[in-house]
């Protein structure tokens, strides 16, 4: 089974966002797999080790993006793919573009990505990669059963839980709880270095510029108004519990 | 020439989900003189849901009632929309950012090779420009965004826009058939609906939350019965998640979902940069924490310093006393 993982890099979670001369700010931030991929890759593990085949880990962006496609092939993926975007203006039409003609020079069974981004969040990419690939897809699975051809799957819609059966080729996206992502181990990261390391450019995939532009741009950027501290009660507990009460019903009228 | 909007009005549990609504407010808010409206209702035994909804909508309402829709399946309703294009272009195709629209709102994205800006929670016109306001890293910080041309789709996060008033001109609604594909790609077999009568986390008005500090699973009893009497809901922080305590569909944060309620209860909850992220913008917020130097009470209005098993119950009683 040829299986693929469209990975992205972000900040780390406990990143604080600053902005700087109109842009945010990467000085000293801590990057890694966007979280949501970490459920992909070790569910792309899962499947190989249980039916056989080859991980292909996919990514596209700035160089940097190469830390968290070693770090997928240290979990235990077989190759990555870097698709290097720099210089050409990115939103996720022009991710999914890319990457569908990426694809359409490879055979593929099987493609997982997270089911967003913590960073932009758009949770675009994989289901319009779906759709240009005119191959079926669900988004926001919980659990991945496959059995030849035939995928079943469990997504998550807002608290509901719907079962679906799909067949391959077919793309996935992942939700929490779909698996417990691994940690790499020390071997795992000396191998990672010896694995195949692909670096395409656009120009590579046949597609130009004006055909993989970005259909939005953004124009601002703001940070939220900070809070400020309120006030910490004071009194036994019980006393407490009443001012509380007594606070949301005058002050913050909201009882 | 004006510009086509289409809505796609989401149904779900038999009614009309507000954010259908608010949509098309954003709609209005958006739209020049000249430009157009429909909105398209998809689902089964729906015609009440399309008299309702007529009364929102200048323009028409397009109604594709089969038993087949009844379940949102990704390929049948990007069919109905092709079907629904076919009569009317789109310039724009708006729905709202939930579990229907984040899958659908991308799809009929690719297939009309049309941009789109994802999570909007604001939308002001600049001259002939729509701005879109947005989220990044979970609320971290926010961007504006716009179109550079061609088709365009719009997903809008619910409970941010309000929602429209009613139309001086009811629309015209428009029945099409719906004819079942002869076999779709991917089949929904079960559908298992979240316990009735509990109130959805991004919806509830009033969260109370619990972290590391709840200790167990049962620990969040306490934190039930306190969001049972406010008619809230119960999340929790990435720690007591990946503690096991809880399942990750209660997480808040960065990574799980983001709320934005009238009153967040944060119990026994530290206030990991990450977990702040998915709760900041919630208009009051209370932290309860037995370590006084808990980042928690730097975006708290109001804290508690103290043992949570001892303080919710009393807040339970307090809450209960004046609701009653």
């Amino acid at each position: 089974m040829n299986i693929f993982v469209l990975l992205k890099q972000t900040f780390d979670t406990e990143e604080r966002i600053v902005i700087k001369d109109g842009e945010i700010s990467d000085d000293g931030v801590k990057y890694v797999m966007n979280p949501y991929d970490e459920y992909a890759v070790e569910e792309a593990l899962l499947q190989r080790d249980q039916h056989g085949g080859m991980i292909t880990v996919v990514g596209v962006g700035p160089d940097r993006t190469a830390e968290a496609l070693r770090t997928a092939l240290a979990m235990g993926a077989d190759e990555a793919v870097l698709i290097s975007n720099d210089g050409l203006a990115t939103d996720e039409y022009t991710v999914s573009r890319l990457l569908a003609a990426y694809f359409g020079q490879q055979s593929y069974d099987l493609i997982i990505g997270g089911n967003f981004s913590v960073d932009s969040g758009g949770g675009q990419v994989a289901v319009r990669l779906s759709q240009l690939l005119d191959i079926p897809h669900t988004s926001s699975i919980t659990k991945m059963t496959i059995n030849g051809q035939q995928v079943t799957v469990e997504r998550d819609a807002e608290g509901d839980t719907e079962t679906l059966e799909l067949s391959l080729p077919a793309v996935f996206t992942a939700q929490q709880g779909l698996n417990e992502p691994r940690y790499p181990s020390l071997p795992g990261i000396m191998k990672a270095k010896k694995k195949p390391f692909h670096r395409i450019a656009v120009a590579d995939l046949g597609v130009s510029d004006s055909e993989a532009a970005a259909k939005t741009k953004r124009i601002a950027l703001s940070l939220p108004p900070q809070r400020q501290s309120g006030r910490i009660l004071q009194g036994d507990y019980a006393q407490q519990a009443a001012e509380l009460v007594h606070l949301l019903r005058t002050e913050a009228k909201l009882i | 020439m004006g510009k086509t909007y289409v809505v796609v009005a989401e149904v779900r549990g038999g009614s009309l989900r507000q954010v259908a609504l608010e949509a098309l407010q954003a709609v209005s808010i958006a739209k020049h003189d000249g430009d157009s409206t429909a909105a398209v209702l998809i689902g089964s035994q729906i015609t009440p849901l399309a008299s309702e909804l007529a009364n929102y909508v200048e323009g028409q309402v397009y109604s594709i009632d089969h038993p087949d829709l009844e379940i949102y399946n990704p390929e049948a309703y990007l069919n109905v929309m092709k079907t629904v294009f076919e009569r009317v272009t789109p310039d724009v195709v708006v729905l709202g950012h939930t579990a229907l629209g984040r899958d659908l709102g991308p799809a009929i994205a690719a297939h009309l090779d049309a941009g789109q800006i994802s999570d909007v929670t604001a939308i002001e016109k600049s001259g002939d420009d729509v701005i879109y306001t947005r989220p990044l890293y979970a609320g971290k910080a926010f961007e504006q965004k716009q179109f550079t041309g061609g088709t365009q789709v719009v997903t809008i996060r619910p409970n941010n826009i309000d929602p429209a008033a009613a139309s001086s001109s009811p629309a015209e609604i428009v029945e099409l058939e719906y004819a079942p594909a002869g076999s779709l790609r991917s089949i929904v077999k079960d559908i298992v609906r979240k316990t009735s009568g509990k109130v959805d986390l991004t919806e509830a008005k009033i969260v109370v939350s619990g972290g590391r500090g709840v200790k167990s699973a049962d620990g969040f009893k306490p934190l039930e019965e306190l969001a049972d009497v406010l008619h809230g809901a119960v999340g929790a922080s990435r720690a007591a998640c990946d503690a096991g305590y809880c399942d990750y569909s209660m997480q808040i944060g960065q990574t799980g979902k983001v709320v934005t309620p009238e009153i967040y209860i944060a119990c026994g909850i530290s206030g990991a940069i990450q977990h702040l992220a998915g709760m900041s913008q919630s208009r009051v917020i209370i932290a309860i924490n037995k370590d006084p130097e808990a980042p928690i009470f730097k975006v708290a209005d109001y804290g508690i310093v103290g043992d949570l098993f001892e303080v919710v119950p009393l807040l339970t009683q307090e809450f209960r006393k004046v609701l009653v």
